[in-house]
């Protein structure tokens, strides 16, 4: 790959030059920048932080941006003019749904909820995931197995089952209660999904320990002293970063369409104990479907498709931008 | 020499490889026992079987409650539980299924029709999207960073975005409903094998019942192989035994097929072995909007009733099917590949 950057338009500051014969060509940078350069030649990553900032925007501006509340009618209905089941039109831009709520207000609302859950439960699940996957990686053994084994045969399964499975089990712990809340809750949801998701994770961060635990700046740092949690903390953890952020990216976009789905078969969070997600919308669709309603169809499962692009564009840029093999733009 | 050598060479790894089946076929067995044991234990917490069979069957007998407990081995406390395990096990080895909590039938003939439909549905759908997939990757591969390559790209991340029931609610809403509103007659039927009150065989109209489920399994099958595909192949591209290839003079056909190719396909198969479970995971989701009636439909009516009876054969058969099928992935690569080391 060229350099995009002329020497005299590249910022000074992280950009030292050499004192080099071919001076101006041969430049160093740090890793953060070049970390940075990468990600901004992937043009799709780019788009989507874009598309992703302006949906968190208007998400959280959400009482300035909707046009209305989130169970508030379009108007009060009547028999001459009802106000459910309306395409859409100037006062309700994605049409009404059947009791007569604004579907474009109720798609932020959603996606406030949703954008919530998938963040809450990647980074839960990716710190357990790399608590466990650095244990499992530093002791080996018959814990190792069991637990590589197990998360195979996990990971493997359908994940609707697994999740479905898991749902009715937790429910019925009495004393988990409080703590996850009920089984309509978000909370429970939330929990739900960082019960399944730190499997990937753990894999990952134990393959990384594996390949970086026999390397000599570790076992300098162990010559002083350090102990295996310093060393993780300290030294495996900071050089398995990038991989790390790549998955947590990729699970924030695999909780959200995971609690779509819930929703989409009935079993996600309801609007009653819990609040409105992209979830319920995708699952109101199904009954809108045969009557012909195409804006309670397209418009939530548009949005879904969208977000959910546009996180994983964001993980393969991230994965381009951490990856040291494709050193675009170094010399 | 140089054919004894070879020789050699083989023996010990059909030797490495028996090996190394030999002890993850050990491994496979704990495996399956720990892995349906916790899925016992999940499942009679989770959905309590006796709880569901009280409320399905509110005027059951005191007679048929014991007899209930007694054929599915739903005894109380943590010595219950492994007693009632081997119990079920038992059962399950010796094929004498307890009878479903609704309706008290046989489970094994309505999991052996449903295992055919899926099996129907996902090989067809598996074999059209691994082909278009693969033909898809290659196509692309050969260009890296043309306008067909970001195109095919692009789709690919789409569809992989895209949860099948999104793809199914919009392919129904194109073809079923608006298409009948626009030229006066579905185009193809949204729900089942056959209409309802259809007696017998009738192929071209099970095919057309086919085509919209098909459709949406084959979208996010092509989305995946055509992206290893072209990973795969490009990696290959650009090793260096390519290069040697091509210097010897071989013709650019003969480089593709024999050496890119080939070893380009080694990665996809394991690829395609572990899949599996992704690829029934999807098709539970399309059985279930297309009312397609197969295993996905069986378990998550069986879900919806708490039905354990019915629930715990299917999950213990996925168990196995995951566990042989990530044997066969592992034990694949080893063979296909000769720079893997197996102990």
């Amino acid at each position: 790959m060229t350099d995009r950057h002329a020497p005299s338009t590249a910022p000074g500051g992280a950009v030292v030059e050499t004192t080099d014969a071919a001076q101006g060509l041969i430049k160093s940078m740090s890793p953060a920048r070049l970390a940075m350069k990468r990600y901004l030649h992937h043009k799709g990553a780019v788009v989507s932080l874009v598309i992703l900032l302006v949906m968190a925007l208007f998400v959280l501006l959400a009482p300035l941006t909707a046009r209305y509340g989130v169970n508030e009618s379009v108007f009060q209905t009547s028999a001459e003019r009802p106000n459910f089941n309306l395409p859409p039109q100037s006062f309700a831009w994605f049409g009404t749904d059947d009791i007569g709520r604004d579907l474009y207000s109720r798609l932020i609302y959603g996606l406030r909820v949703s954008l919530m859950i998938g963040l809450a439960a990647a980074i839960m699940g990716t710190l357990v995931g790399v608590t466990i996957g650095a244990i499992a990686g530093m002791r080996g053994g018959l814990i190792d197995d069991i637990l590589m084994r197990v998360t195979d045969v996990f990971l493997a399964f359908p994940f609707l089952v697994t999740l479905l499975v898991a749902r009715s089990f937790l429910s019925s712990i009495p004393w988990l209660e409080p703590v996850i809340g009920g089984i309509t809750s978000v909370r429970f949801v939330i929990a739900l999904f960082v019960i399944f998701g730190w499997m990937p994770v753990a894999r990952l961060m134990r393959g990384q320990v594996l390949a970086l635990k026999e390397r000599e700046f570790v076992e300098a740092s162990r010559a002083l002293g350090a102990s295996n949690t310093r060393i993780v903390i300290q030294h495996l953890v900071p050089n398995s970063i990038g991989p790390i952020m790549v998955a947590l990216t990729f699970s924030v976009s695999g909780a959200i369409v995971a609690e779509s789905t819930l929703g989409f078969f009935g079993y996600g969070p309801q609007p009653g104990a819990g609040q409105t997600s992209l979830g319920n919308l995708v699952g109101q669709a199904k009954g809108a479907l045969l009557p012909g309603y195409w804006w309670l169809v397209v418009f939530p499962c548009v949005t879904l498709v969208l977000v959910a692009l546009c996180v994983n564009f964001i993980g393969d840029g991230l994965r381009d931008a951490t990856d040291p093999k494709l050193d675009m733009g170094a010399k | 020499m140089r054919t004894t050598n070879r020789h050699v060479r083989r023996r010990g790894k059909g030797v490495g490889v028996l090996r190394f089946v030999l002890r993850r076929l050990f491994w496979a067995v704990p495996i399956t026992i720990l892995v349906t044991f916790l899925v016992y234990v999940a499942l009679r917490l989770g959905t309590d079987p006796l709880a569901s069979y009280l409320r399905i069957n509110q005027r059951a007998s005191d007679k048929k409650i014991q007899q209930y407990i007694e054929t599915n081995g739903l005894y109380e406390g943590f010595g219950g539980y492994i007693r009632g395990y081997f119990q079920w096990l038992g059962g399950f080895l010796t094929g004498e299924w307890p009878r479903s909590i609704k309706g008290s039938r046989e489970v094994w003939p309505e999991f052996k029709d449903a295992m055919f439909n899926t099996l129907r549905l996902g090989l067809t759908a598996s074999f059209i999207g691994i082909t278009i997939g693969l033909g898809l990757g290659i196509f692309v591969a050969l260009k890296p960073g043309s306008l067909r390559d970001s195109t095919v790209n692009t789709g690919a991340f789409v569809a992989v975005s895209t949860p099948p029931y999104v793809s199914a609610l919009l392919l129904q809403l194109v073809f079923a409903v608006y298409w009948s509103r626009w030229f006066g007659n579905t185009l193809f039927p949204t729900s089942g094998v056959y209409p309802p009150g259809n007696q017998g065989f009738d192929l071209p109209l099970m095919l057309k019942h086919m085509v919209l489920p098909v459709t949406v399994v084959v979208i996010q099958v092509v989305a995946v192989y055509a992206r290893y595909m072209r990973a795969s192949l490009l990696e290959v591209l650009n090793s260096e035994y390519m290069r040697t290839a091509r210097a010897k003079g071989i013709s650019e056909r003969r480089v593709l097929v024999r050496h890119a190719l080939r070893n380009a396909l080694i990665p996809i198969v394991t690829v395609a072995a572990i899949d599996i479970g992704a690829i029934l995971g999807g098709l539970i989701i399309t059985e279930n909007i297309f009312s397609y009636p197969g295993l996905g439909m069986f378990f998550l009516d069986a879900y919806g009733n708490g039905d354990f009876p019915q629930m715990m054969p299917w999950m213990a058969f996925f168990t196995v099917t995951v566990i042989l099928f990530n044997l066969l992935a592992d034990v694949s690569y080893a063979w296909l590949d000769p720079r893997i080391r197996l102990d």
